[in-house]
């Protein structure tokens, strides 16, 4: 049992090793597939095992509940986990063609495999100081792959990246220590119950407050997102894409995790703060794609946006909404990074990410602008793609919930993505190349091309597998949705079913 | 004990920020160290303060016979204190990185990534 949840984290770890060890060679990069195919299948069986025995939980080092370190995985985590196995996997091998030999001898690899092992491990625990210490991992890692080769430009955007985010894990840090002097516990699961006996609920509200900015500056939601457009368009496309799929998504995992379990005692004035983040973070991030003229900028702005939608679902706290987060939280990572590797196969053969330096790919590389549509216009919301289910069910949820502008917010945010998506369109696809370049894909050398395009296909496939057959996703969602707005059954699997109603600081009392 | 020491973290939190309010990115890096200390003060004192009073237990015994000081903040801030200076370092790396080839520490003039646009 305790195997099957470490796995998608030791795995990587593993891999990240021996990637280092062969970081000289050709094998690191068949090592790193390897072992992001290992991490996928991995998540699979613990997929597997959640859906049928519900939620799982684990105590490392045989240590009890509220004192040990607890992994465990409800549905969300769960398919958070075989979410990121699949990105891995794709851009695992996506870096076959990406990733110059010199990045790869500086570690390229091991690096990749150290985030995708911080990630899982960010989904998996079930201890508010090891989520901290999951995201420290991830976050060193993401430093290092993103000045990865020491460009210019690289470290100007590492700069503003780093110090950002160093603030807010200190302010994580911080409310951490603050919630164990309220409630004399860091277990997610006991917390949920401790939280309830706090006597200074206003204090309480302050430190959810201080975790909603920790969280929001890595999930990069207004207006703490300034420094995600400062730096994802600077590092090599893999990296670029396995960040926009994943590292803000392990910010807004956090903040369902958070407030569905923990912070849920004063639901109307948090959820609230997170219902105009949520609207915000919508139109700022749209506005700001609107401006830029770069591919890679534009996309970056986006991932803002977005975000906007899964913070909209949990801020308005209905079944619905929860559904509709998780949905989107699920189909974004794969539409998003897929974007990004789109983005980077029209640099390498159109020479660049400037849209007014490119042209002409739809003639010459229809292909790729056949893959480039799908994801754009999922992103967007076109029916029958996967993000129409996803803001149907938010826009839905919303109107239920007689939040009538917030509804029309997302609506007209989703015309403006249009706007964006269509201005890529026109710039690098349909107008000639400035330079009177023909670019073509087959100017790429077969093993690259296969390479690049490997990837992309596949997760344009799953975006049309999910638009056409949403049902299982949806029911998925609802599932996933019905644990975290009742989360008896993660306390249970946790704490054991036998648990007494004293938690905390009380159960410390008690046996003083 | 417990005053004084929430004090003291205020006071190193409001130095802190007046730092990283700064334009030198240096002066930034400055503040970020006040101000993980100050959290590692904060989780220190939230567990509670317990003077002289080692966490030992006894030849024997299952548990500590009295009151003893809380150790795990103690835990919690030794590994805050481990991770907290490996970032530190590394951000300092590159912010020299960053000083020899942009030739600049004001972040104001940082605007490689983000170049501005023509006519502003």
């Amino acid at each position: 049992m305790s195997w099957l949840l470490a796995a998608p984290i030791i795995i990587p770890f593993a891999t990240a090793v021996l990637a280092f060890l062969f970081r000289n060679g050709p094998e690191g990069r068949w090592i790193s597939i390897i072992g992001a195919a290992g991490l996928l299948i991995a998540s699979g069986i613990l997929m597997a095992e959640v859906l049928a025995e519900g939620v799982v939980a684990a105590q490392m080092g045989q240590w009890g509940a509220p004192f040990g370190i607890t992994l465990v995985a409800d549905l969300l985590s769960a398919v958070m986990v075989v979410i990121t196995g699949i990105t891995g996997l794709a851009v695992a091998i996506y870096a076959l063609a990406d990733i110059e030999e010199r990045l790869e001898k500086l570690g390229y690899h091991a690096l990749f495999q150290v985030l995708l092992a911080g990630v899982c491990g960010a989904f998996l625990t079930g201890d508010l100081f090891n989520l901290y210490v999951w995201f420290e991992v991830m976050l060193i890692a993401s430093f290092g792959l993103l000045v990865l080769g020491g460009r210019r430009d690289q470290l100007d955007g590492g700069i503003k990246y780093v110090t950002l985010n160093l603030v807010s894990t200190i302010l994580f840090l911080s409310g951490i220590g603050l919630l164990y002097g309220m409630t004399g516990t860091l277990n997610m699961a006991d917390l949920h119950g401790a939280v309830q006996e706090v006597e200074n609920q206003g204090l309480l509200v302050v430190v959810a407050v201080m975790f909603m900015i920790a969280f929001g500056v890595k999930a990069a939601v207004f207006p703490l997102f300034f420094w995600l457009p400062a730096s994802y368009h600077t590092p090599s496309v893999a990296v670029s894409a396995i960040f926009a799929g994943l590292l803000t998504k392990v910010g807004v995992y956090a903040l369902i995790r958070m407030f569905t379990l923990v912070f849920t005692t004063d639901i109307a004035f948090t959820h609230t703060i997170l219902l105009w983040v949520a609207g915000f973070t919508m139109v700022t991030g749209v506005l700001g794609a609107a401006a830029m003229n770069d591919f890679r900028r534009i996309l970056s702005f986006h991932i803002v946006s977005q975000i906007g939608y899964m913070i909209l679902g949990l801020a308005l706290y209905t079944p619905l909404a929860i559904v509709g987060a998780v949905f989107y939280l699920v189909h974004h990572i794969i539409v998003k990074a897929n974007l990004f590797l789109v983005a980077g196969v029209a640099r390498r053969i159109a020479g660049s990410t400037d849209l007014s330096a490119i042209g002409g790919l739809y003639k010459t590389a229809p292909w790729l602008a056949f893959l480039f549509l799908i994801p754009a216009f999922s992103l967007a919301g076109f029916p029958p793609l996967s993000g129409f289910w996803a803001k149907y069910v938010l826009v839905k949820a919303a109107i239920d919930a007689e939040a009538y502008v917030i509804a029309g917010t997302a609506l007209v945010v989703g015309l403006l993505t249009i706007y964006s998506m269509t201005k890529i369109w026109g710039a690098a696809f349909w107008k000639p190349h400035p330079g009177g370049l023909q670019p073509k894909l087959s100017s790429l050398a077969p093993r690259d091309r296969a390479a690049l395009l490997v990837p992309i296909a596949s997760l344009a496939a799953l975006t049309c597998i999910i638009g056409l057959f949403p049902e299982p996703f949806v029911q998925f969602a609802e599932r996933a949705a019905d644990q975290l707005l009742d989360p008896s059954a993660y306390v249970a699997a946790v704490l054991g079913a036998d648990e007494v109603g004293l938690t905390g600081l009380a159960a410390l009392e008690v046996t003083e | 004990m417990e005053l004084l020491i929430a004090i003291m973290v205020g006071v190193l939190v409001a130095a802190s920020v007046y730092l990283m309010l700064a334009r030198n990115v240096l002066r930034f890096l400055f503040g970020l160290i006040l101000i993980s200390n100050a959290a590692n003060l904060l989780i220190f004192v939230s567990g509670r303060l317990t003077a002289e009073a080692p966490p030992l237990i006894p030849e024997g015994a299952d548990a500590p016979l009295e009151l003893v000081a809380n150790a795990l903040p103690q835990a919690l801030v030794l590994t805050a204190i481990v991770i907290g200076f490996g970032l530190f370092a590394f951000a300092l790396m590159l912010v020299y990185r960053g000083y020899q080839s942009l030739g600049t520490l004001m972040s104001d003039e940082m605007r490689l990534a983000e170049p501005k646009e023509d006519g502003q």
